[in-house]
């Protein structure tokens, strides 16, 4: 048996768990790793900075189901990566992240780039390590791997000292992991599943209610087959955009702070519950006490911490969410659909009443929500959106019509400002013959977009629409409704060239800035495909998001739009 | 409400700091932590004393660390929980024949005599000890420390309603 060295061991590791892209920055204490990476068939892509890479393996993780790789040296590098860490354990992302360390002689005395990587992100991974031993790395990788991957998926650091990649070892396949704390559930209880059904069977007004965890579990088929022979409603929470599609007779589209006014208060009205990958977060369910008072709450999810932490559910079903689908069909087949036609008339009714809307005028400034149902028309839908944090967020998942999973990509639980180009990237590189379509804020922009010199340079041809609205449009709107009108600190103004920015890039650049310039400057930006490209969108400031349920308010409290501001305060 | 938590963790370096962390995280304050290797090799045991309005979160969180194997939570009632507790209590000659009365009665031992002061090792219940400290306060305590407790459940005794159930 020949001798490697640990370095070696860590590469052809990756190798065996088909990673096929790494995505990273290189420095002292990862260089040893480096140099074997060079020689493989795995294609590493230099970021250029380790929050980009992080991301960009987030979005590769989002697009494709596997696991994301991202890769960094010692003290700044590793610090630099806990951005995107904190944004995987949230939004349970699959990744992987390779850190060097400091010779293990040196941990603790302060060396040079040393920082305490394994402590600093305790609380921002599902698990991580620290590697000593030489011997251990081919074991840890397929670990990491397992654990990243499987249950809640989420991400997994391996934080690996210089001496360890330049010890020797010999290669030998670790087989298969078997982990003493670590057994996730996936099939879900009979008896709860059973009863699951009964109460569905009961329900007048029953609504899904679901997420993440549809599209983490590849169950978007058997919700869709679920849904239509109970005949319930759907909600797809942010996270869960495309597990559901828009355009279905039962779709209600996004609930929350910012859903619609149908969603909302279907679940408001609804006596039963079917949540299924959805953790009742605050920006669904506003005020909790008053959230869907009247409903009853089955509750399925992977991860058994969820199922009453916020509400404590009539019927707890811990699984992965398309096995338990699968076996709620079984326990539902025989029966007859019901036809529930009371409760999708009101439905319906609250669907033509207060739909989803906003005014273009022709000689006015461009209104974001415009673009977006621009862009829909042109691509037909057939793209992958991946979005910044703010108002364009909330507008790309508002007026986008979702018909797949895994091409809405978005930083849900931590909300980071930046995680569009990266991420873009990162899906691009994963889902190459897609077109990916990042949906920009300006301020979110000018957080990562040194990343378009990556995709400049790695030839990754996405495309990025920056709407300019000279200031962090989310944060002037709550200035606007909740700090009367005072806009510290959140106006960016127009000394930015965003076509001469992308230029200098390596990117191609253009400019709308009326209504009329929209469609064609959508094209030219389709026609290109060599290149990424830019998009700047000058839109109108003033706009705000709504339909909008202002934080800890009951969700009975809806603001539909500016003229019912005076209403709900 | 205070709950004794054991729980089998597997000896990794850092699992006291994940568990700590994980603790301090989500809000729970830790009352008390002990923690020691057991029979099975590789797997230590902390007892936890943790101050929580509801329990199932703070199992269900921990369970998240890979490294925690099993976690019991122990019913007073059905277990044994001791702590060890050393205590300087200031006994200049005149006091020590008192202090020493009331040390035998609880069986804690002298374990340090000097010109002004006894100390005392005991251990027992929480119960006992903090018995055993309220009678020795007011002598002036100069030092004290604890262990923390560790806890075990105790043998089941099956009763005779359960057998008939299960056939
Ligand atoms: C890293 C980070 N810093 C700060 C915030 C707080 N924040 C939320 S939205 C927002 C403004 C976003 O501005 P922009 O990207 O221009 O989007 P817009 O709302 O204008 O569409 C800010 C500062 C955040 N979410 N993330
Ligand atoms: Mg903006």
């Amino acid at each position: 048996m020949s001798t490697i060295t640990g370095a070696q061991a860590l590469i052809t590791a990756l190798e065996h768990e088909g990673v096929d892209v790494v995505f990273g920055v290189p420095g002292g204490a990862i260089l040893p790793a480096y140099d074997p990476l060079h020689e493989s068939p795995i294609r590493h892509i230099l970021a250029r900075h380790e929050q980009g890479a992080g991301h960009m393996a987030e979005g590769y993780a989002w697009a494709t189901g596997r696991v994301g790789v991202a890769m960094a040296t010692s003290g700044p590098g590793a610090t630099n990566l806990v951005t995107p860490l904190a944004d995987a354990l949230m939004d349970s992302v699959p990744l992987v992240a390779i850190t060097g360390q400091v010779p293990t002689s040196s941990v603790g005395n302060d060396a040079f780039q040393e920082a305490y990587t394994t402590g600093i992100t305790m609380p921002a991974t599902k698990h991580n390590y620290f590697v000593t031993d030489v011997d251990e790395i081919a074991q840890v990788v397929r670990e990491a791997f397992h654990i990243a991957s499987t249950g809640r998926p989420g991400p997994v650091l391996i934080d690996l000292p210089k001496n360890v990649l330049n010890a020797t070892t010999t290669w030998r396949d670790p087989g298969a992991v078997s982990l003493a704390g670590y057994k996730p559930t996936v099939e879900g209880h009979p008896r709860r599943v059973k009863e699951a059904v009964e109460l569905i069977t009961e329900a007048q007004r029953p609504v899904l209610y679901v997420g993440g965890g549809i599209i983490k579990a590849n169950a978007a088929a058997e919700l869709r087959r679920f849904a239509e022979v109970t005949n319930v409603p759907v909600t797809t929470t942010l996270m869960g955009r495309g597990a559901f599609p828009d355009d279905h007779r039962l779709a209600l589209g996004m609930p929350g702070m910012h859903g619609t006014y149908t969603a909302i208060t279907a679940l408001q009205k609804a006596d039963l519950l079917i949540a299924i990958g959805v953790r009742f977060d605050d920006r669904v369910t506003g005020k909790v006490e008053t959230f869907a008072p009247h409903a009853k709450v089955i509750h399925v999810d992977v991860d058994p911490a969820e199922i009453g932490k916020v509400r404590t559910p009539d019927v707890p079903i811990v699984g992965d969410a398309r096995r338990v689908l699968g076996q709620l069909l079984e326990a539902w087949a025989g029966r007859e659909t019901p036809d529930r036609q009371p409760w999708l008339d009101t439905i319906a009714a609250w669907k033509r009443d207060f739909p989803l809307r906003y005014d273009q005028r022709p000689d006015g400034p461009i209104k974001p929500q415009f673009v977006i149902e621009e862009l829909y028309r042109l691509t037909g839908g057939d793209a992958t959106l991946v979005a910044g944090v703010g108002q364009h967020q909330m507008w790309a998942s508002q007026f986008w019509r979702f018909s797949d999973p895994r091409r809405w990509i978005n930083s849900g639980g931590l909300g980071t400002m930046g995680f569009a180009i990266p991420a873009a990237i990162g899906a691009k590189v994963g889902r190459p013959d897609d077109l990916v379509y990042a949906i920009d804020g300006d301020g979110s922009f000018q957080m990562t977009f040194q990343e378009l010199i990556t995709a400049a340079d790695e030839g990754i041809p996405i495309k990025v629409a920056v709407f300019n609205n000279q200031s962090y449009g989310m944060v002037t709107q709550w200035q606007k409704l909740f700090y009367g009108g005072r806009l510290s600190a959140s106006v960016l103004g127009d000394g930015v060239d965003y076509v001469k920015v992308a230029e200098g890039l390596g990117c191609v650049g253009f400019r709308a800035e009326t209504p009329d310039e929209v469609a064609p400057t959508l094209e030219k930006s389709l026609a290109v495909d060599d290149r990424p490209v830019v998009v700047e969108l000058v839109v109108d400031p003033d706009e705000m998001v709504f339909p909008m349920v202002p934080a800890g308010a009951s969700n009975d409290e809806v603001i539909l739009g500016p003229d019912d501001l005076g209403r709900s305060s | 409400m205070k709950h004794t938590l054991s729980v089998l963790v597997e000896n990794r370096p850092g699992v006291l700091a994940r568990v700590a962390s994980l603790l301090a995280r989500r809000g729970f304050n830790i009352h008390s932590l002990a923690v020691g290797p057991t029979s099975e090799p590789g797997m230590s045991r902390m007892t936890i004393v943790v101050d929580a309005p509801e329990l199932e979160q703070v199992k269900k969180q921990l369970h998240k660390l890979v490294n925690v194997v099993r976690i019991t939570e122990l019913d007073p009632a059905n277990s044994l929980e001791r702590e060890i507790m050393l205590v300087r209590v200031a006994a200049p000659a005149g006091k020590r024949g008192e202090v020493l009365e009331i040390a035998s009665i609880f069986k804690a031992t002298a374990v340090d005599v000097g010109p002004s002061s006894m100390c005392f090792q005991i251990s027992g219940t929480p119960a006992k000890i903090n018995d055993f400290l309220d009678l020795v306060r007011p002598y002036g305590i100069v030092d004290l420390v604890k262990s923390g407790r560790i806890a075990m459940a105790r043998e089941q005794k099956t009763k005779p309603g359960r057998l008939r159930a299960v056939n």
